[in-house]
C-alpha cells in the first residue's frame, strides 16, 4: 500500500495525528516520520516556560506509526484480493504500552520511528518500536501492542 | 493428558493476567477468563499463545472464539492434543 493511502486510512486527524510520511512499509515492520510542530498545544503547559515533548505524546506518536499504520496494511496484506472499497469500520485499541525514554524531543524536532512485529494473531499485534532524533540517536524504546479489528 | 493435570497448567498460564484474585482462588472448568477473571482481549490472546507453547498445539481462530472458559480450554486442547497423536 502507498504510504498516503494508508495515512488517509487513519481513523485520526489533527491535533491528534502524530505521522508525517511512511518510507519503508513491510510486513514485518514499518518505518515513519512525525515532527513535533512548535506551536503543539502541549508546549503551553509541558512545562511551564520550557516546552519539552510530553512522553505519552511521544509513545502516542510510536503507537500510530509503529502500531495502527503497520496493522492497517497488514490487514489489507491479509486480502486475497484487491476487494473493491467498501470503507470498513476499523477499530482499535491500544493494550499495552512499555517503553523507555532516553532523550528529550524539543519543539520542531523530527523523528523516525521504526516497527518491528512481535506477532500478529488473533486481532492482537505486539511490536518492538524504537523512535530516534535526527541526530540518529535514540529517543525511546519499547513493546506497543494493540487490538486492530476491520468489522465487516 | 487428564483434565486436572490440564486445569492445573492453565491456572499456571493464566495467572499473571488475572484481574480478579477472588475468582482466581476457585480456578474451575465452570470459571470465565473475561467475566471472571476479568482478563482483557488483548491477554487472552497472550493466554492462547503461551497454551499453544505449553501443550505444543495450534490454536485457530474459531477454537479461540469459543474458549470463553476454563473448560472450553481443556476440550479444545485435548482434541487437539487427539489429534497431535495420531
Amino acid at each position: 500500500m502507498q504510504a498516503t493511502e494508508l495515512i488517509e486510512k487513519l481513523p485520526y486527524s489533527y491535533p491528534f495525528l502524530y505521522v508525517d510520511d511512511l518510507e519503508e512499509i513491510g510486513e514485518e515492520g514499518i518505518t515513519g516520520h512525525y515532527t513535533f510542530p512548535e506551536s503543539a498545544f502541549y508546549y503551553q503547559g509541558h512545562f511551564k516556560n520550557n516546552p519539552v515533548t510530553p512522553g505519552v505524546i511521544l509513545a502516542e506518536c510510536m503507537a500510530q506509526i509503529g502500531v495502527v499504520c503497520l496493522g492497517i496494511n497488514l490487514l489489507q496484506k491479509g486480502k486475497e484480493v484487491e476487494e473493491p472499497e467498501e470503507e470498513k469500520e476499523l477499530q482499535i485499541a491500544m493494550s499495552n504500552v512499555d517503553v523507555d525514554f532516553f532523550l528529550p524531543v524539543f519543539p520542531g524536532e523530527r523523528v523516525t520511528v521504526t516497527s518491528k512485529k512481535e506477532y500478529f494473531r488473533f486481532n492482537k499485534l505486539k511490536c518492538n518500536v524504537k523512535m530516534r532524533n535526527e541526530e540518529g540517536k535514540l529517543v525511546c524504546k519499547g513493546e506497543i501492542s494493540g487490538m486492530i479489528v476491520e468489522d465487516e | 493428558m487428564e483434565t486436572n493435570e490440564i486445569i492445573y497448567c492453565l491456572k499456571k498460564i493464566v495467572k499473571p493476567y488475572v484481574q480478579n484474585d477472588l475468582a482466581f482462588q476457585d480456578f474451575n472448568i465452570k470459571t470465565d477468563f473475561t467475566r471472571d477473571l476479568e482478563i482483557n482481549s488483548a491477554h487472552l490472546v497472550d493466554i492462547v499463545l503461551d497454551v499453544e507453547d505449553e501443550f505444543n498445539i495450534a490454536i485457530d481462530n474459531q477454537a479461540m472464539e469459543n474458549m470463553m472458559t476454563v473448560g472450553d480450554a481443556v476440550k479444545i486442547i485435548k482434541k487437539k492434543q487427539v489429534n497431535h497423536d495420531r
